[in-house]
């Protein structure tokens, strides 16, 4: 199970150094510094996903992306239920172009 | 009165950074982009840069932020049926094609040390080539209108390029129910793999080429391609998250801070689609399309005040635009309901 993981996370780290570093770069360039968080002026859930990020960062990444989904998907629904209680039709639509 | 309660500790950028700020920003582009299908990057990063950012961390909280935000909008869309999945997932596949290739034109323009101001200008002037085509288009559309043309099933449109492209029939033909279109599979997929090879280059997530790309060459109704556009840049944005976190230049926290003002501009952005008509959203893409020039030829000769300026007050007018369509039209929606309610009372 452990070597499955070890083998996922480097498959993972060489997709994102083969895949498009600049896909998103509108700005300027990012330079190759090592950012490390700062943990000693963060606790409890901010300093453990500080840490995180400061001793896995493949984790970490996996995490962002999770979190990110949940918190999305979590927040569309909640204004979705909150959205009903409106009054309106959200469920239908007329295409007018003009 | 001590106002260091509105300051919030980013561990990674190590930066103090005004959180209703960051909520405001997620707000206006959650309004903007549910609108127009878009994330918005070029109207967060400069947002983020000036609430104290670094630049590479503006870029990369971003995007993780807009493909939360581009979840949320795509929920609300999904239900008025203005995404097409099929569409979406086909056109995914030419889109990491394409943005794989323009990755690598970058980085050979880098290796010549040409790669700022090329990929600036060649910005500059699709950014042009698409205003130019959203307002001529407006123009010919009014212009065949007031010469009593005849009424497709669409309205009466200006450009209908797409009609020509739908005539390629090259096997698979493929049929995509909610966007009307019965047309060759790989039209989607070249439209997407130019778009990506676009995005790829110039940097960006796409959604500012695609949206009118969807339109223009695919044939789908405005709000059906806003719809569609938001569900690529939510996979590509989640992409862009984990590759970010990888080079540490995301701010996690800021993230979810900005995901609460979108989620509720995201609803206002997304329900304003359904009271808007479509010209009424190309000719206000069209205006954003066109600031969103200025600002970098203003950049580009080292105006960065005037150029956040200009950013800033665009985001400012569009929101205020958007959140009248969509507060006029559900006042009108929900008086009309009420006086059927009273009539079928008085029945």
């Amino acid at each position: 199970m452990r070597r499955i993981y070890h083998l996922g996370k480097t498959l993972l780290a060489a997709l994102a150094m083969m895949l498009p570093a600049t896909a998103w770069a509108a700005g300027e360039k990012a330079t190759n510094i090592v950012v490390v968080a700062d943990t000693r002026r963060v606790t409890g859930i901010l300093k453990y996903f500080s840490n995180l990020y400061n001793t896995d960062v493949v984790m970490s990444a996996i995490w962002s992306v999770v979190l990110t989904v949940a918190i999305g998907c979590f927040l569309g629904f909640l204004m979705d239920f909150i959205m009903e209680r409106t009054g309106l039709d959200l469920k239908s639509r007329k295409i007018i172009e003009h | 009165m001590d106002a260091a309660w509105l300051y919030m500790y980013m561990p990674i950028a190590g930066v103090k950074i005004f959180w209703p700020g960051l909520v405001l920003i997620g707000y206006s582009v959650g309004v903007i982009g549910g609108f127009f299908g878009m994330g918005g990057a070029w109207m967060v990063t400069p947002g983020l840069n000036i609430l104290g950012f670094p630049m590479a961390f503006a870029i990369g909280t971003d995007i993780a932020h807009i493909a939360g935000k581009s979840m949320i909008s795509t929920i609300r869309h999904s239900k008025f049926g203005n995404v097409d999945y099929k569409l979406g997932l086909i056109m995914v596949l030419g889109t990491m094609a394409g943005i794989e290739i323009g990755a690598q034109m970058i980085m050979w323009l880098e290796r010549l040390g040409q790669v700022g101001p090329v990929v600036r200008w060649v910005y500059v002037g699709f950014l042009m080539l698409i205003a130019i085509m959203v307002f001529s288009d407006y123009a010919k559309a009014r212009q065949k209108k007031k010469m009593g043309a005849e009424a497709g099933e669409k309205g009466v449109e200006g450009f209908t390029w797409y009609k020509t492209l739908h005539k390629i029939n090259i096997p698979p033909m493929m049929h995509f129910k909610t966007s009307g279109i019965y047309c060759s599979m790989w039209l989607p997929i070249s439209v997407s793999f130019l778009t990506g090879i676009l995005a790829g280059f110039l940097g960006i997530g796409g959604g500012l080429l695609r949206m009118p790309a969807l339109i223009y060459f695919i044939g789908t109704p405005t709000h059906v391609a806003v719809g569609t556009d938001l569900f690529e840049v939510m996979i590509s944005g989640l992409y862009g998250a984990f590759t970010y976190t990888l080079k540490g230049r995301i701010e996690l926290v800021a993230v979810f801070v900005m995901l609460t003002g979108a989620a509720i501009g995201a609803q206002i952005g997304t329900v304003a689609t359904k009271y808007a008509k479509g010209y009424g959203i190309r000719l206000a893409f069209g205006t954003a399309v066109l600031c969103c020039m200025i600002s970098i030829i203003l950049k580009q000769f080292k105006y960065e005040t005037p150029a956040a300026v200009l950013i800033l007050s665009t985001i400012g007018l569009i929101c205020i635009y958007i959140m009248t369509i969509m507060f006029k039209g559900a006042a009108n929606e929900l008086r009309e309901k009420k006086e059927r309610e009273a009539m079928a009372a008085r029945a």
